[in-house]
């Protein structure tokens, strides 16, 4: 098949299979668009088999790891772990709104590094907003924090995101190595995040809760859930310095939370089953496939043309830049695809910086710009409706600092780290 | 016969309790009351983009969704009735509503209310032109009633006010 238009072809298999996962037309499953979609490239030869078999042989591991992680954060909500968090943000915050502000800060940068930005926009949230409810404060900085440290927080850890599990391998780090490289920039990103958005919602962030209220029935610790996630960190650092995959460690924690519950009947297997996400999986893979194929036809060559070469502060901020417009342009996750064999070569300065654009980038639009406009039609079908101007002007506000502070760290985390 | 009186009092969160008691002095006796809250209904929908971010991960529908929409919704219940409580009017109407804030209090006083009080909101360590919050101003701009603008807390001094400008501009000349 000619290039352009296999090229072509690729090209709006990607956009539907994207299309498909937000808008999920009667409720179907991500991957019924993607998998096909990569089956009928397979058969046309637009992407060839032997390609396939090495993106599928790369990506596997990746999709393993990610299951573990998604398992561990479903199965700790479980023993009551987000709940717990809520109790401890109600009663630190004294009632006061901006305390409470920087108690969710702390509470959703951990959460996403640890357990991933999926823990803090599913699970999290909705805590919070439960919490903010309770305390009779108001609601709208505290889910903008969620949201946004979402995105700029997953920057610490391969497990803070899938774009990061994606690009883990390719960045030639051990994880005790990425962690130590990203936790300058992680905590830029968080500081800058705090600054601008204690300030634009200074008008929000007003009063205090009445202290005669008597504060919801406290729900005790999980110590157990604290202990194994608590034991699995550690485990990815441990691993790494031994030489295991740290899959086994996601693996290892997700196994001590299922146990007791599926013992004491807490949580069935189709539950456990269920929180594997399968169908999300494989929508990763077919995703992986078909952006091979249209990487291969060409697009790959201009990106390759578009990414500067060397660690530089200037090319890792071209990097991050074009990072972040990709990523709002289709959406993060074909866009670190689409970028990682052209900066895979050059070290593991560019892939980090990739990393900071696709990862703070989408506080802009969040799953890019064809995703929100899906999204705010969803939305209207149910009562519901995006304060679109609100939040592109305050993502146009944070993203460029945030993503300016963070590279610029990165820069001096190579420096130090090397 | 005269129709009594009909008194709107907007409460939010963080403001309600200052603008419940700022309004107390208002109400005649023999006057209606009502309450009002509006739960913003793009607050969720914040919640929501976040979600579509994840490509459809954790959509309505799947075990890991909590309902927000009945969280707001028992919140709100919640607050309107300490409210009346705190006014001390068992008589007080409570209207509870959802959708964009400004406009929904709007629709709320659009007939029959003589005064809405309304709680400053907004930074008020910067006073000034914009020290309004948005819904706010945009209430002030257009509610078809007489409105009271109350301070939720302590007013504050007028020594909040900057020193005049040494020589301003000139007014402009008459046409």
């Amino acid at each position: 098949m000619p290039g352009p238009i296999a090229e072509s072809l690729a090209g709006v298999l990607l956009v539907a299979t994207l299309g498909c996962a937000i808008a999920r037309p009667w409720g179907l499953p991500e991957a019924l668009i993607a998998v096909p979609a990569a089956g009928l490239l397979l058969l046309l030869g637009v992407l060839p088999l032997s390609a396939a078999a090495i993106e599928v042989r790369s990506l596997g591991p990746t999709i393993g790891f990610l299951a573990a992680v998604l398992l561990l954060a479903t199965l700790s909500d479980r023993f009551g772990l987000f709940e717990a968090a809520g109790g401890w943000m109600a009663s630190g915050s004294r009632g006061r709104p901006v305390r409470l502000l920087a108690l969710v800060f702390a509470v959703a940068s951990t959460v996403t590094a640890v357990l991933s930005l999926d823990a803090t926009v599913v699970l999290l949230t909705p805590v919070v907003f439960a919490t903010v409810a309770q305390l009779r404060l108001r609601a709208r900085p505290h889910v903008y924090a969620c949201t946004h440290l979402a995105n700029s927080a997953s920057l610490l850890l391969p497990v803070s995101n899938l774009t990061n599990l994606l690009a883990f391998g390719a960045s030639g780090l051990s994880f005790a190595r990425f962690g130590a490289t990203m936790a300058l920039p992680w905590l830029a990103a968080i500081a800058v995040e705090w600054l601008l958005l204690r300030r634009f919602f200074a008008g929000d962030l007003v009063g205090h809760a009445e202290p005669q209220r008597p504060a919801a029935p406290r729900r005790p610790t999980p110590v157990y859930a604290c202990a194994v996630v608590g034991l699995t960190l550690l485990g990815f650092f441990v691993t790494s310095l031994l030489g295991v995959a740290p899959a086994f460690a996601a693996l290892a924690g997700a196994l001590a939370l299922a146990v007791p519950l599926l013992r004491s009947r807490r949580v069935s297997v189709r539950e456990v089953g269920l929180a594997l996400q399968v169908p999300l999986l494989a929508f990763v893979l077919g995703l992986g496939l078909i952006v091979k194929a249209l990487s291969l036809h060409g697009l790959g060559a201009v990106v390759t043309h578009l990414v500067p070469v060397g660690a530089s502060l200037g090319a890792l901020l071209v990097v991050a830049l074009v990072a972040a417009l990709l990523a709002n342009l289709i959406n993060n996750l074909p866009a670190v695809l689409l970028l990682l064999p052209a900066v895979a070569a050059l070290g593991p300065g560019p892939v980090l910086a990739v990393l900071i654009g696709v990862n703070t980038g989408p506080n802009l639009t969040y799953a890019g710009s064809l995703a929100t406009l899906l999204w705010r039609r969803v939305l209207r079908q149910r009562g519901e409706e995006l304060p679109v101007s609100e939040f592109m002007r305050l993502g146009a506000l944070t993203v460029p600092p945030v993503l300016v502070a963070a590279t610029v760290a990165l820069w001096i985390s190579l420096r130090v780290v090397g | 016969m005269m129709r009594s009186v009909r008194v709107v009092i907007w409460v939010v969160e963080g403001t309600w309790e200052g603008c419940v008691d700022a309004a107390r002095p208002s109400i005649p006796a023999a006057g209606r009351v009502a309450l009002l809250h509006v739960t913003p209904s793009d607050v969720t929908g914040i919640a929501g983009a976040a979600t579509a971010g994840l490509l459809g991960r954790g959509l309505p529908g799947s075990r890991t969704h909590r309902p927000v929409e009945e969280v707001a919704g028992k919140a709100a219940t919640a607050l309107l009735a300490a409210a009346a409580l705190r006014l001390g009017r068992e008589d007080a109407e409570l209207l509870q509503r959802r959708g964009r804030v400004e406009r929904e209090v709007i629709r709320a006083v659009a007939e029959d209310v003589d005064l809405l009080v309304v709680a400053r909101d907004g930074d008020h360590s910067r006073l000034g032109p914009h020290s309004l919050g948005p819904a706010t101003r945009f209430v002030v701009d257009h509610a078809p009633c007489s409105v009271l603008l109350v301070w939720p807390d302590e007013p504050p001094g007028i020594e909040s006010i900057p020193p005049a400008p040494p020589h301003g501009p000139a007014p402009p000349p008459p046409v």
